[in-house]
């Protein structure tokens, strides 16, 4: 108690708030609570109740909020059951009633009360659930019992102040919110996004850093030990040279950024790090890793939109109740806000005065047509671009004197296309004429097949690139084998000394590390990237802004509403770059460790001033939609560029040998035998004898069929789920039209009830007034309206498991219509044959006979 | 901090924010507390509002005595339920609070009426607003009796798609 005194006592001075005071008060109602319950339960064992009334008066004494009633019948109730003695049922019903009061605690916040009696009704249940606690613990396992529960309760306390500290943590937050009252709600989604990937880039580069750079900087042969550590020295007097670094050669190539540095040596330093073994699980889990977070965060995202938003039933309640942004805190945005909203109103509005004009279906189709050849020759033409430049540089780097522009045109080249076929792909978009939403969706498509087109053929013209490093690779090998022979030779036949000098690794001839290649170029693609990126920004909204700001003075005409004007901020061209750059991470970070490090640099630069230029330089959308339903779609696409960055990756794992020089899987076959080898040596034998078995064909078949098998049940299972979901639905909303349709006094346009009136012959009875729901029929208090159709349809339409097969009642019910006094009353269960006997005296609810649930 | 979806952190903040638009009327300690409302005129000038078309009535629908003076319990249960925490189902008993004008528990075709106008400024003609009004009612009433019942506007509200992301103030 002593503690709980200093703690809240620290509390006190360190704030002077609200919550400090809550908890202050909230521990003394503890330690009240407390000492109520053990004497409480004390006294219980003697059978006494008098004492314990008193405490249960003196804790709740303590409080100084207005007494409720709820309360009182709560002490009320405890009071009574303090009285008896714990039998088992009052035990069961304590019990219970704990329950529901931790219950109430938990759902506390979700109750549309007022604060004032939220806090008091939640002082009581806390009170309430301290005491008898402790009291529900019979005889010897008392003492378990309440510790499990301080043990519970300190639990709950520990994961409440995790929380608050992990909420501590999350930058940027003022920095979003500035954005989203200055632009809306959609353009902040593009920075929440930044900031997601920043965490998980930050977490990958963790990985990375942490178990394959720093083990192979601090505990591995430093540089130039090694042949594969060191700069040959045919290229030591430029290895400084700043452009020569910028190409990531020299000095950076062989350093710990890229993966020729690695050893492969099996363990390394005083720990028996096994670093190779390392290096190929890090590679492995970051793919895992990143393919978890974002499955996770899809799953999540899938779980709050569940509305289906192609339902037009509400169009004009759902403008006027859902249009305005609540986040907006800017004058400019909010009058745009309105601006807006006034078009979108008065569009519907005239959408629904008129009717649809006549369009000529084979014009548009034809240009639809002609716009998709269009964009699939550029998409070809890009694509052809690209490999021949790639090939074009292969020839470059084999010459000599090569220009600046020479040495980096794959990547200016491929930068270019990003920057201008997306304006291009919608000016031919203009074409299609569709609706902005449906027009959105084909851009990104297209953007997306431009960049992952660019990519693969990057790929592939690397890949021929590599297979000629391969080839020239045995030659070399050949090569220094020899050297390093003959250097031993003569250095031996000099002196008669047993350990001939070993020769300088510098001079040691070189095999082409292809994996070392592969890194370099994707991690300049990148860079590349990045800084066209930043480069777009600053001229095509920074600049211009000025330029449309200060030349406006002298212009003709008005550049700000005119053409330039201020740019918008392309949310999806910015996400999908995002997206690409991440793809484009994931497959390099396998041959360039340093890579993660490099893009967690880039997202942080690239938070900062993006903000500052969407800030200063941007205007706020003329034209705003809904951004709900993208973030699942772009969950979607950064999963599926996971995939497909992994597999390429996968394959140079599995099929291409690993060279034979440089890197930790030197020496190997292929880069996955370091697992085996780890098995056999490092385990215990039975461990490696379980894995043979486990490897065995015979039964890892089984279990991908089981695997199969799983996934088509489950998903069987969701399809049934669904049609059962649209038959919910469907009925749902037959049900309301039918309503809306009565209310309105118009004509069923449903053809089979239609059918159905036109059937029956015309005994239309007026309706008579509705009496007394019989049964289970519970009737909407309404007013009579003049129904028009007779009884029976209405009935039927009534029903709400108006199934078809509630038209096969109409025959035998028949009966009912042509009696003076028709019984309407519906069988609510379709396959309840109604009792045709004497007709029901009582007259039922029948019009609009409001079907119970 | 059960009664909220806000951490310690945000409710501290919130008594900051809170204090700084009336220093010399809210006291920093709260051990004993004091029971100080600030008018609304104080409230619904904090910049997250401003803008807001419908500030006073989200005021007046937080506030313990309906004049829309708010208490410092009732501002943290305003931006709670404004947080992007709050579930669904409470929002829009709250949404309905708010575009409820003249508080009778429907939201007739004036409350309607008022709705359009401040979302457009004013810039419809009449004829516009009666035919809009008369859409919304067409389209939401289940019941048939000319104006929205909680029932219906939840049942509306719960299938629009961007009802969480728009109702959301951020603190």
């Amino acid at each position: 108690e002593d503690k709980e005194e200093d703690e809240s006592e620290e509390e006190d001075n360190d704030s002077q708030r609200n919550r400090a005071s809550r908890r202050k008060n909230y521990q003394r109602k503890n330690r009240d609570g407390k000492k109520t319950r053990e004497e409480g339960s004390q006294k219980k064992d003697r059978g006494k109740t008098a004492p314990t009334k008193h405490q249960t008066k003196r804790g709740k004494e303590g409080e100084n909020k207005q007494k409720k009633d709820k309360k009182n019948s709560t002490s009320a109730s405890s009071n009574s059951s303090d009285e008896e003695s714990l039998s088992e049922e009052e035990l069961a019903m304590l019990k219970e009633q704990v329950e529901q009061k931790k219950k109430l605690i938990s759902t506390m916040r979700n109750k549309p009360w007022r604060m004032v009696k939220k806090l008091s009704v939640l002082r009581e249940a806390q009170d309430f659930v301290e005491k008898f606690e402790g009291a529900l613990g019979k005889g010897k396992g008392k003492k378990l019992y309440a510790y499990k529960m301080m043990m519970a309760k300190k639990w709950v306390k520990f994961k409440r102040d995790f929380e608050n500290f992990k909420t501590q943590c999350i930058p940027w937050e003022m920095k979003i919110k500035e954005v989203e009252s200055h632009f809306g709600s959609s353009v902040a989604s593009y920075f929440i996004f930044l900031r997601w990937m920043y965490g998980v880039n930050l977490v990958l580069f963790g990985l990375i850093f942490g178990l394959v750079i720093i083990p192979e900087v601090l505990m591995g042969m430093p540089y130039g030990s090694l042949p594969r550590k060191t700069v040959p020295r045919a290229e030591q007097e430029t290895a400084m040279d700043f452009s020569v670094l910028w190409d990531f050669e020299g000095y950076i190539k062989y350093s710990a950024l890229f993966y020729g540095y690695y050893n492969n040596q099996r363990t390394i330093g005083w720990l028996k790090y096994r670093l190779p073994m390392a290096y190929f699980m890090v590679g492995i889990s970051v793919f895992g890793y990143s393919l978890m977070v974002v499955i996770r965060s899809m799953a999540r995202n899938a779980n709050e939109s569940t509305a289906d938003g192609d339902d037009d039933n509400f169009i004009f309640s759902w403008k006027m109740f859902t249009s305005w942004d609540y986040l907006i805190g800017n004058p400019e945005t909010a009058d745009n806000k309105f601006a807006s909203i006034t078009t979108s109103f008065k569009e519907s509005i005239v959408d629904e005065q008129e009717s649809n004009k006549d369009e000529n279906i084979h014009l548009r189709r034809f240009l639809r047509v002609l716009a998709n050849v269009l964009i699939i020759c550029c998409l070809c033409g890009s694509g052809y671009l690209i490999y021949f430049v790639v090939k074009r540089s292969q020839t470059f780097s084999k010459m000599q004197n090569v220009g600046w522009y020479e040495r980096n045109e794959v990547e200016i080249v491929m930068s270019l296309l990003g920057m201008f076929c997306p304006p291009l792909f919608e000016t031919i978009a203009a074409l299609e004429n569709y609706h902005p939403r449906i027009g959105l969706k084909w851009q990104l498509g297209r953007i997306f097949a431009l960049f992952l087109g660019n990519l693969y053929t990057f790929l592939l013209a690397l890949m021929d690139d590599v297979n000629e490093k391969l080839a020239e690779e045995d030659v070399v090998k050949n090569i220094t084998h020899w050297t390093l022979l003959g250097h031993h030779n003569s250095s031996a036949g000099n002196d008669s000394t047993v350990t001939p000098p070993p020769l300088d690794p510098a001079d040691v001839p070189r095999g082409p590390c292809w994996e070392t290649t592969v890194g370099i170029e994707i991690v300049r693609l990148t860079v590349s990237d990045i800084l066209v990126t930043y480069i777009t920004i600053l001229v095509g909204d920074f600049i211009r802004a000025c330029f449309v700001r200060f030349v406006n003075y002298c212009w003709c005409w008005d550049l700000e509403a005119g053409f330039p004007s201020y740019a918008e901020f392309d949310i999806s061209g910015n996400v999908l770059g995002l997206v690409f750059n991440q793809g484009m991470i994931w497959m390099g970070s396998f041959y360039a460790p340093g890579l993660v490090g490099i893009n967690v640099l880039r997202l942080l630069t690239s938070m900062y001033f993006q903000c500052w230029a969407v800030m200063s330089s941007n205007v706020p959308h003329a034209r705003v939609f809904k951004a709900s339903k993208s973030n699942n779609f772009y969950m979607g696409l950064l999963l599926l560029i996971l995939f497909l960055s992994l597999l390429p990756v996968a394959y140079t794992i599995m099929s291409l040998p690993p060279s034979f020089d440089c890197g930790p899987f030197s020496g190997k076959k292929r880069m996955y035998d370091v697992i085996q080898e780890t098995i056999e040596l490092d385990f215990p034998l039975f461990v490696a004898k379980i894995f043979s078995y486990v490897a065995n064909p015979g039964l890892i078949i089984p279990a991908i069929l089981l695997m199969v098998l799983t996934i088509y049940y489950l998903n069987s299972v969701s399809k049934a789920y669904q049609r059962a979901n649209a038959e919910l639905k469907k009925k749902m909303q037959m049900q309301r039209e039918e309503e809306k349709n009565k209310r309105n006094n118009k004509a069923s346009n449903n053809p089979m009830l239609q059918d159905l009136e036109d059937l029956l012959t015309p005994s239309t009875k007026t309706e008579s007034p509705p009496k007394q729901a019989e049964e289970k029929k519970i009737e909407s208090p309404n007013g009579t309206s003049p129904v028009r159709k007779p009884g029976r349809g209405e009935a039927l339409a009534g029903s709400p498991m108006a199934s078809w097969r509630g038209a096969a009642f109409i025959p035998p019910s028949q009966v009912f219509v042509t009696q003076p006094r028709t019984p309407g009353v519906w069988a609510p269960y379709p396959g309840q044959p109604r009792p045709w006997g004497p007709p029901l005296a009582p007259l039922p609810g029948r019009g609009r006979g409001q079907p119970c649930y | 901090q059960d009664c909220t979806f806000f951490t310690r952190k945000e409710i501290l903040r919130l008594h900051g924010r809170y204090h700084e638009m009336a220093p010399n009327v809210v006291p920093m300690d709260y051990t004993k507390d004091p029971d100080v409302k600030l008018p609304m005129q104080l409230i619904i000038n904090m910049p997250e509002l401003k803008e807001n078309p419908f500030k006073e009535r989200i005021v007046e629908s937080f506030s313990e005595d309906g004049e829309g003076s708010l208490s410092f319990n009732d501002f943290v249960d305003m931006f709670s339920v404004l947080s992007e925490m709050a579930p669904r189902e409470l929002k829009a008993i709250y949404a309905f609070k708010i575009y409820d004008f003249n508080t009778d528990n429907f939201i007739c075709k004036a409350d309607l009426e008022k709705t359009l106008n401040k979302l457009t400024r004013e810039e419809l003609t009449a004829e516009e607003i009666t035919l809009v009004c008369e859409k919304v009612i067409e389209e939401a009433d289940m019941d048939g009796d000319g104006k929205l019942g909680f029932a219906d506007f939840e049942n509306m509200i719960s299938k629009a798609p961007d009802f969480l992301s728009t109702f959301h103030i951020r603190i």
